[in-house]
């Protein structure tokens, strides 16, 4: 059952394809079951994410969000940690990016807000995952636990902040001022002539994360750090008697990961919304799990599931437009199948390619 | 203010109920080894199973039924993902959440159209208030009769189960056959399998107790509690229940404390809501929301004792090593 008994192509590409038709076979049933037409919803859902401009523009703009969520957990994947704290890393994310763009919005232009709301939202997200991962490594509690525990306290404080102190005087609504141009970062329409995306809001922190997960790339496969938190995810006791700082690794890493998890605010918040508002994350944070796990927690991976998790909400989005039977809910459902089949069921079809594959490559060998 | 504390006291216990069941639910499933963070999921499915049951039937016991079932197979899809193919417990749990969230809202509106929700309940498929006996004639002794007759007396049937099921959990756990085995195979699954005990089928009973328990505790929201089913409706209750597993260190006693404890929080949150305390000034009710995490993170931090969880949670048993 172990890696290496398949050839790569099946491990990487094939297992990943086969646990994805799965869910969606299930999905297909899910449709029936509420007396639609899969086929016909699966042509909805694929010309309202690919089959216009806007379309295309809104599928970007939420697989913005999934490459930072998504990268947060593969990073943590790497040192053997479970970061499910996603979810309120961005939330408290969206805090650092609401303060840079609140204080300067007035007086510069976007690109001198930017690198204050970028790095907000990276210190804000790494230090809410700060105390888990500090407890983890000193306290021995477990780090997914406390990162649950973490996005309850975020939606209860952000909801605090929100209702009481940040709101905009005299509103009702529980969120703060729209930022002026200087906290807006600029769509991909406005200086990518010649490309048409309509009202969609992807912007500039789609090129952001891309590079992004190039950093992170580099950073996981071509630094000593990356040495060490591969290292140390493989077999954490032999990584201790190579020299390797437990805490330092459980520590860097998770803020590493808090810091990729809170810059997902930047495409919400300054992207997109314009302003700091309750509950803009509704999930992406888990969702990036899914993402993580699709993406076999390669940045290239993690892009390409991004997309096809963008594809699902916006094609989603279309559907519930065309079928009002096929609720957005479908979508949750969706989600919740693929994470099953590509995550906790990921070894289902293994034992029967082991076989197939030892079947057929047995008498070559004898031939040989 | 005697009367108030009453009060706070009786809306306590029907607020940790709930939780009780949940956390009782965890607690049989992590003693065996098997995390299990979709107490959330599970709950969601067997509410809205046990609303729209109880709502065709105008039955609450066939909605009792329906939502025990349909958090039994939420259970044994985990139990399948996370014991038969070993896959990861937290994501398994997690796909659960989404998939009890997405589901009941969808099949719901396709159901009920009414925006995910089913409808009011009839009369007889809620679960009424059981008045005991005397409780009335002894309503005006001081002190113990309030207590009798507003705080013990006048809930319904599953908060009573609720409170039956911490004794029985513990025996089960600590006095029968069963439960040694279930412990042992949450510490060392190894030799539990030494000695001749099928490890799979002692996890899959776990996690089908932990099945019928959030099922009980699900369908108290719809058809006890409230009067049908509403979308999202268990609104975190699963991971305040996880939390009290942990703050009670996987205890069936303790448990209980820790729930009456968040149900506490929770009722007094309730109360103060925009009062004063002297001394103190307005305290904001997102506090009270957020306390039981807060605490149970002190807790883990080991500053309240220290929570071991069993040793084998979490790890898939692989039988032989090849």
């Amino acid at each position: 059952m172990s890696a290496g008994q398949l050839p790569r192509w099946v491990d990487f590409g094939l297992i990943p394809v086969l646990n994805l038709v799965a869910a969606f076979l299930v999905s297909g049933l899910v449709v029936l079951l509420i007396g639609e037409n899969p086929l016909e919803a699966v042509r909805i859902l694929l010309w309202g994410s690919l089959g216009f401009g806007e379309g295309i523009g809104f599928t970007l703009f939420y697989a913005t969000n999934f490459i930072f969520t998504g990268l947060a957990v593969a990073v943590a994947f790497h040192a053997g940690l479970f970061n499910i704290g996603g979810e309120g890393q961005a939330y408290i994310g969206g805090l650092g990016v609401a303060w840079a763009c609140l204080a300067f919005d007035h007086y510069v232009p976007w690109w001198v807000t930017m690198p204050f709301a970028l790095a907000g939202a990276a210190i804000m997200g790494a230090a809410w995952a700060f105390i888990p991962a500090w407890l983890q490594a000193k306290r021995g509690s477990h780090v997914v636990i406390t990162t649950i525990m973490f996005n309850f306290i975020a939606a209860a404080l952000m909801n605090y902040l929100l209702v009481n102190i940040m709101v905009k005087p005299g509103s009702m609504q529980p969120e703060t001022r729209t930022f002026e141009a200087g906290g807006r970062l600029p769509f991909l329409n406005d200086f990518m002539p010649g490309i048409d995306f309509g009202t969609a809001p992807v912007n500039l922190a789609l090129i952001i994360a891309l590079l992004a997960s190039l950093a992170v790339w580099l950073i996981v496969w071509r630094t000593r750090l990356g040495y060490e938190i591969r290292a140390f995810g493989a077999n954490a006791t032999a990584a201790v008697y190579a020299g390797i700082s437990p805490v330092r690794v459980i520590v860097v890493t998770m803020l590493i990961s808090g810091g990729l998890a809170g810059m997902m605010a930047i495409n919400e918040i300054m992207g997109s919304q314009h302003r700091l508002l309750l509950e803009f994350v509704t999930g992406y944070g888990f969702v990036g799990i899914a993402v993580a796990l699709m993406g076999r927690a390669h940045p290239v991976g993690i892009v390409l599931a991004a997309i096809l998790f963008g594809m699902l909400y916006q094609g989603g989005a279309e559907l519930s437009f065309e079928k009002p039977a096929i609720t957005r809910d479908m979508i949750i459902v969706i989600q919740g199948l693929v994470i099953l089949f590509a995550g906790a069921l990921e070894h289902m079809f293994r034992p029967a390619l082991v076989r197939f594959f030892t079947f057929s490559r047995t008498p070559a060998q004898q031939a040989g | 203010m005697f009367e108030t504390l009453i009060l706070i006291m009786d809306s306590t216990v029907r607020l940790s109920t709930p939780l009780l069941l949940a956390c009782l639910a965890g607690l049989y499933s992590e003693r065996s080894g098997v995390v299990d963070i979709g107490l959330e999921g599970k709950m969601l499915g067997a509410a809205f199973g046990a609303g729209a049951v109880a709502f065709v039937t105008g039955n609450a016991w066939l909605g009792l039924l329906a939502g025990i079932a349909v958090a039994i197979a939420l259970a044994l899809v985990h139990g399948f993902a996370s014991i038969t193919n070993r896959g990861n417990q937290i994501v398994s749990g997690v796909a659960i959440n989404f998939l009890a969230a997405g589901l009941t809202a969808l099949l719901g509106q396709t159901w009920f159209r009414q925006g995910g929700r089913t409808p009011p309940l009839p009369e007889g498929g809620r679960f009424g208030n059981i008045e005991l006996p005397f409780a009335d004639e002894v309503r005006d002794i001081p002190v113990l009769g309030g207590i009798y007759s507003e705080l013990l007396s006048g809930h319904n049937i599953l908060v009573y189960v609720a409170f039956l099921a911490v004794p029985v959990t513990w025996w089960i756990l600590f006095r029968t056959r069963f439960g040694l085995r279930l412990r042992a195979v949450g510490e060392n699954p190894a030799a539990v399998d030494t000695a001749g005990i099928s490890v799979v089928w002692l996890r899959y009973r776990a996690v089908i107790a932990c099945g019928i328990l959030t099922g009980i505790a699900g369908s108290y929201l719809s058809i006890a509690q409230s009067s049908g089913f509403i979308k999202d409706m268990t609104a975190g209750k699963g991971f305040i229940a996880l939390a009290a597993l942990i703050f009670a260190k996987w205890r069936p006693a303790n448990a209980m404390f820790a729930c009456l404890l968040f149900g506490f929080l929770d009722a007094v949150a309730i109360r103060l809501q925009g009062q004063e305390i002297p001394g103190v000034g307005e305290v904001p009710v997102q506090f009270f929301q957020a306390l039981p995490y807060i605490l149970t993170v002190i807790l883990l931090a080991g500053f309240i004792g220290k929570a071991i969880p069993p040793k084998a949670s979490g790890i898939p048993y692989l039988k032989e090593r090849t």
